[in-house]
């Protein structure tokens, strides 16, 4: 679903080139459960960026479901994260003057989807992560863990292909930090693909498949939990439209 | 649809953003509150203007010729027109002889003199010589008694017509038809009174005279002959075929040779109302540059305004973009919002400006037309959509990456 072809990424800062990315191959299935870890520094972030589109590789092709990334345009870039990525993030990143259930249904209004439609939509996806008697609150009337819950609503609501998951227990404690993962496993299970961000190795065990980037390059890419959680193979029911 | 839906989001978040700042919408509206009164303001006295001189100019009549020595709005130099021939009775005579246009054609002449009843008197009042045509040249309102009979013209009779104000100095208490009044030596008896007619450009009070017969006129109160024909043409379509007409008798009337250039002038309403109209453009262009001025200074505070809206919310741009967004749904959210800040402004400022309107009405008559409150709020919906187009254009061209990094 997601290749990465001898993927580069170069910044320039002053006269001095940072390669952030160096040669990347890499496969991503539908239904895999992916962690990326690394040090600081070691293109985590940058590596993130790519898989949600946010940003096009310097060199290389990256290709999401067939299409060739690099050769979009913001606008149509804008329209594959729409469609395609779902974003959880470590601060979580609601819109502070909206509440929950708005939240949730913005990636839905900039598909043009009518009113009575994102409601339905926006529901179903609240109640997937256990807030409905919560969804009229805003942000700082919420716990952490609930924020990050409606982030992740926010992020299957428009049933993408991936949703992509950076530090999400960064800013929780440890008990939140372990129902937020718990409901990423639950999403696995009902055949979501999860890519998750994490330096936290008992974070990473959650998933199936880890991949460890040091300076720029893969260090190493090692399947997990194989004997139990790969064998239970999700139908991609996932499929948008 | 997608369109739509981002336009409603749009509202809705300016609404909440300018909501969250309210102090801050406040200040910035302002700006734009005083540049859309200013400009409506100037807008609604302007228009006043034009309709009080309208108004004032009626009383020349627009299907009125005026044969006269000068011309109102000449270009010729003055010592070319100083030694120009009186016009007298006899040629403007034969110009009523042999004139076909005119439904209506009066001799007329005029001079100020102190009027006495008893021991009343009123100073400079107006004293107009006419024939029993003046009032239907001139629209005289008769309120009261009747207009001059030719019979009374060439008999040069003592009576007078006597204007609203005049009758009611004399006569509080009485009816005017029948008393005498007193110019000079001699009396002249009312034999009517005219309605109330107004100020002639603010300058001639229309109420303050009185008319005679012009013969008596020429006998009593001034020697030279010099007056005025006024021609009320039977077809206002064919006034400029009248003009021809009338220059062409008046040639003969003053015995002028084929080279000779006309020693007279034919003088319309339309002279006044081409002059005015110059005037009239040249303030407004000036009074609207300034007051643009103002809702130009009241536009850049938008605009800066809007920068500090976009660069303190450039995380939640960042979070748009990367459920989302595309650059023109970030742009119509800015735009939206601050021609949403100027709307307010504008309806603010028509709340202020409707009552200041009324209180030019004690010099002007001035109302706030539709066009004009409509034009305000088109005016400053526009100023914000301009204003924020800058910012706007920033927030939707941001690298998402960027954006969600900012702190």
């Amino acid at each position: 679903m997601i290749v990465f072809d001898k993927i580069f990424k170069l910044y320039q800062m002053g006269s001095e080139t940072i390669y952030a990315l160096r040669d990347i191959d890499l496969h991503i299935e539908r239904g895999e459960y992916v962690a990326i870890m690394g040090p600081s520094g070691s293109g985590k972030s940058t590596l993130m960026n790519l898989l949600g589109c946010l940003d096009t590789p310097t060199s290389g092709t990256l290709r999401l479901n067939g299409v060739n990334v690099g050769d979009l345009d913001d606008n149509e870039l804008a329209e594959i994260r729409n469609h395609e990525i779902g974003f959880v993030f470590q601060t979580f990143n609601l819109l502070p003057r909206s509440n929950a259930f708005h939240n949730v249904e913005l990636p839905l209004i900039y598909a043009g989807i009518n009113t009575d439609e994102r409601e339905r939509i926006a529901l179903e996806a609240i109640e997937q992560v256990g807030l409905l008697d919560r969804m009229y609150h805003k942000p700082n009337e919420l716990s952490g863990g609930q924020r990050q819950r409606v982030a992740i609503a926010r992020a299957l609501v428009n049933k993408p292909s991936i949703i992509l998951a950076d530090e999400p227990t960064g800013n929780l404690d440890s008990r939140t930090g372990s129902e937020i993962m718990s409901l990423f496993d639950l999403l696995w299970e009902r055949g979501n693909t999860i890519i998750v961000v994490t330096h936290e190795e008992e974070i990473a065990r959650h998933s199936n498949r880890i991949i460890r980037l040091r300076d720029g390059r893969i260090a190493a890419d090692e399947v997990i939990n194989g004997a139990t959680k790969s064998a239970t193979p999700v139908a991609p029911d996932i499929q948008r439209k | 649809m997608n369109l739509l839906n981002e336009l409603f989001e749009g509202a809705k978040v300016s609404w909440a953003a300018i909501r969250a700042n309210k102090m801050r919408s406040v200040l910035t509206t302002l700006g734009v509150v005083i540049g859309i009164v200013t400009v409506t303001l100037m807008g609604t006295a302007i228009q006043g203007l034009d309709k009080a001189f309208l108004k004032s100019i009626s009383a020349i009549g627009s299907d009125v010729l005026y044969i006269q020595k000068r011309s109102w709005f000449s270009d010729e130099p003055w010592w070319e027109t100083r030694n120009r021939r009186n016009i007298t009775i006899e040629q403007a005579e034969f110009v009523a002889k042999e004139a076909t246009c005119a439904e209506a054609l009066s001799i007329q002449a005029s001079t100020f003199r102190t009027v006495k009843h008893g021991n009343r008197s009123a100073t400079m009042v107006q004293i107009i010589g006419g024939t029993e045509q003046s009032a239907a040249v001139s629209s005289l309102p008769i309120k009261a008694g009747r207009f001059m009979s030719a019979d009374e013209v060439h008999g040069a009779r003592p009576v007078c017509v006597i204007g609203s104000d005049i009758a009611e100095k004399f006569f509080p208490n009485e009816p005017a038809l029948g008393k005498r009044i007193k110019v000079e030596n001699a009396s002249y008896q009312v034999i009517g009174v005219t309605d109330k007619m107004g100020e002639f450009l603010g300058v001639l009070n229309l109420d303050h005279r009185i008319m005679i017969p012009i013969s008596r006129l020429l006998t009593d109160l001034i020697r030279r002959e010099d007056v005025t024909i006024e021609v009320k043409v039977k077809n206002m379509a064919d006034i400029d075929e009248a003009v021809e007409e009338l220059r062409f008798i008046m040639r003969r009337a003053r015995g002028l040779a084929p080279g000779d250039k006309d020693d007279f002038a034919i003088n319309r309403q339309d002279n006044f109302i081409k002059t005015f109209e110059r005037v009239s453009a040249t303030i407004a262009s000036v009074g609207l540059f300034i007051t643009g001025l103002a809702l130009f200074v009241g536009g850049i505070g938008i605009m800066n305004i809007m920068f500090v809206s976009v660069a303190e919310r450039t995380r939640e741009i960042g979070i748009r973009k990367a459920v989302g967004a595309k650059k023109r749904a970030i742009m119509i959210q800015f735009l939206i919002e601050s021609a949403v800040i100027c709307l307010i402004g504008g309806v603010i400022a028509l709340a202020l400006a409707y009552p200041l309107t009324l209180l030019l009405r004690n010099w002007l008559p001035a109302s706030m037309s539709l066009s004009i409150a409509f034009l305000a709020l088109l005016v400053s919906a526009f100023t914000g959509m301009v204003s924020g187009f800058f910012p706007a254009y920033r927030a939707a061209g941001m690298d998402p990456v960027e954006a969600l990094r900012w702190e």
